[in-house]
């Protein structure tokens, strides 16, 4: 049989029966449409983080406080105790390094904050006018923290968009004086709203001088020391650097946290890609399912259409060649059906990005691909037995039945 | 006279019904000529279909050897045997057989279709075969919108469509008024002076004495072979040799 003819043959049995093929073709599609919509949701989760930690700025060297035991990035590290302090002077050393370009001390605490009668609980951060541009942030209204001795400070404060709307509503909040636990600020910036974003929040953040920090929690240690390197090459070195600074000021002891924004970059990627893995492998379970039903409605098939096989041999068909019809056909079907999956999963993908603009939710190539493989493998390794089974019946046998 | 086309010796044919056997065919010895006209006759349940079937190779016998044109046949494979049924035999059948969800064209091209001939080749030969039985305005209708006669028409297009040595037909009106049946056997009789040797099974005496020969089965034994000539049957209960 030729190959054109095996398949117009296999087409026609196939809408000979609609109700069976649109059924078969539809959960076909269902499976594909999942492994599509699923991965590109992971996919987009994964994205978004890394767009997200792109945005705490690039070049970033981050110093932590505390040994970490693998030396990466691992989320639970992210509250360490403390064995020795991380100074604001470490902080100024690592300014002398070559390869860094700025640097920005940071405490961090909570705290309140009170102006005309309202109060709230606020996250302080205590930093340096360098802040603004290692992180990338962006003001709304007024000025940064001036530049000056570190150690020292002026007692005023940039608040975050949220903050300044729920103290100030409609008032200006520039120049305003607010109390920051038993501290009194002026109110200088005001940075420009980001909407919700990973780890700080800064728009529900007061920044103020660093010292003024400390004094406030009574500590002498920093939260984290942000090192910008002087450029994407510079970050190696940049850490090499910081390290050895580091070792040298805690007498040779190796008691802080390096990492680069690379680093938890890579652990957040390959975190999230696995997640988006075993996403994919869950809708492939709905694909085996379709390929069970495939095979369920070829078994039907062959025993709805014993006659005709029965008559294909008397008319000189081999056993290869209705193996082959049944195979085709089951091939076809599942084809059909991830296509049409694809169509539908592609098109959930493009509403879900529709409905939320910040979420790329973008399928990754190799999710289609093995999807649309998936599919078609399981239709036909479920289509063999039943083909296998057509193949074999008995043509007399079979041409008895009706 | 030259190799007979068909040569039967010795076959049987026993099926298994449990632990009971039933002896369908028993030590049938038979040859046939090219171009003759043999109906095979008997009650329900002696053994027709059987035969049929076996000289159709869709079926294998127990014991026995079946030659073919000289060759023999019965130890081919499977997919050597479809070839043969493919090239040299047509069937007709009592209910038809057509594919309902294929036109009457579709049909008749069938058996070129598993011969993998040419579009073309098959479109030429398709319309040729339509005009041959009378169906040019019926080639694109599907089975159930023929009448009976008209289903058979197909069939036995479909049969003869790859050009057979030999026609096998079971009761090819079995399922057909009378004078629809006389129409239908008529077109095979057309086909057997046209050279091809024909085959009919049929329980009815009329039809099978217009054949030049007659099979009688019982039992799964042949109880009578006898050559008629246009009514006057001498007999001869001697099998061929
Ligand atoms: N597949 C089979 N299994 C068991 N017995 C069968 C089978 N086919 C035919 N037979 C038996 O063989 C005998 C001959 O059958 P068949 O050739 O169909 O008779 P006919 O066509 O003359 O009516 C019958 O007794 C029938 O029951
Ligand atoms: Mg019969």
């Amino acid at each position: 049989m030729r190959a054109g003819d095996l398949i117009r043959f296999a087409r026609d049995a196939a809408t000979g029966n609609r109700l069976r093929t649109c059924l078969l073709i539809l959960a076909m599609a269902i499976g594909v449409a999942a492994v599509v919509v699923l991965t590109a949701l992971a996919d987009g989760a994964r994205r978004y983080v890394l767009n997200q930690f792109s945005a705490i700025g690039s070049n970033l060297v981050i110093v932590l406080p505390g040994r970490s035991q693998t030396g990466g990035f691992n989320p639970g590290n992210a509250i360490t105790s403390t064995p020795r302090d991380l100074t604001i002077d470490d902080a100024q050393a690592l300014r002398r390094a070559s390869a860094v370009y700025r640097v920005a001390p940071l405490a961090v605490g909570t705290s309140e904050i009170s102006v005309g009668g309202r109060l709230r609980e606020v996250m302080v951060a205590g930093t340096t006018t360098e802040f603004i541009a290692v992180r990338r942030l962006a003001l709304a209204q007024g000025r940064f923290l001036p530049p000056g001795d570190w150690r020292r400070g002026v007692s005023e404060a940039v608040i975050g968009a949220r903050i300044r709307d729920e103290l100030f509503g409609r008032d200006e909040a520039l120049g305003q004086l607010v109390r920051i636990g038993d501290r009194r600020f002026r109110v200088v910036g005001v940075l420009a709203a980001t909407g919700q974003g990973l780890g700080m929040n800064t728009d529900e953040l007061v920044i103020i001088p660093v010292a003024l920090a400390q004094a406030m929690f009574n500590s002498n240690t920093l939260f984290r020391i942000l090192v910008e390197a002087s450029s994407r090459e510079a970050i190696a070195p940049a850490k090499a650097q910081v390290t050895e600074i580091l070792r040298l000021r805690h007498e040779g002891e190796q008691d802080v946290t390096i990492i680069t924004q690379d680093a938890v970059l890579a652990t957040f990627d390959r975190l999230l890609g696995t997640l988006t893995i075993a996403v994919a492998g869950i809708a492939a379970i709905s694909l085996a399912v379709a390929g069970i039903l495939v095979m369920n409605v070829m078994l039907v098939s062959v025993t709805q259409r014993t006659a005709e096989i029965g008559l294909l041999k008397a008319l000189g068909a081999t056993g290869a060649t209705i193996r082959n019809a049944f195979l085709t056909e089951a091939a076809m079907l599942s084809l059909a059906g991830a296509l049409l999956g694809l169509a539908l999963g592609h098109a959930g993908a493009a509403l879900i990005r529709q409905l939320y603009p910040a979420f790329p939710a973008l399928p990754p190539d190799w999710a289609v691909l093995a999807g649309v493989a998936t599919a078609l493998a399981t239709g036909l390794a479920f289509g063999v037995l039943p083909a296998r089974r057509a193949a074999r019946l008995d043509a007399v046998q079979a041409l008895a039945k009706r | 006279m030259s190799t007979p086309l068909i040569e039967l010796s010795g076959i049987e044919r026993v099926f298994h019904l449990g632990d009971s056997q039933v002896h369908a065919l028993q030590s049938i010895t038979l040859s046939i000529a090219a171009g003759e006209y043999l109906a095979v006759m008997g009650p329900s349940g002696s053994g027709k279909s059987t035969l049929l079937n076996l000289l159709g190779l869709l079926d294998r016998p127990d014991a026995g050897s079946y030659r073919l044109a000289g060759r023999d046949v019965t130890t081919l494979s499977a997919d050597e045997q479809a070839r043969v049924r493919s090239e040299r035999i047509g069937f007709v059948f009592q209910s038809f057989h057509l594919v309902p969800r294929l036109t009457a064209a579709e049909n008749i091209a069938l058996p070129m279709l598993l011969a993998g001939i040419a579009p073309a080749q098959r479109g030429l030969r398709v319309r040729q075969a339509l005009r041959d039985y009378g169906l040019e305005n019926r080639a694109d209708h599907r089975p159930d919108q023929l009448s009976g006669g008209q289903r058979q028409r197909v069939a036995i297009a479909r049969a003869t469509i790859m050009r057979p040595a030999v026609v096998l037909a079971d009761e090819p009106t079995g399922n057909l008024d009378r004078t629809t049946g006389e129409e239908v056997v008529r077109l095979l009789e057309e086909l057997n002076r046209g050279g091809v040797t024909l085959i009919v099974v049929t329980h009815d005496g009329a039809l099978g004495a217009r054949a030049r020969r007659q099979l009688l089965m019982q039992d799964g034994m042949l109880q009578q072979d006898r050559q008629s000539s246009s009514g006057s049957s001498p007999e001869s209960c001697a099998p061929a040799t």
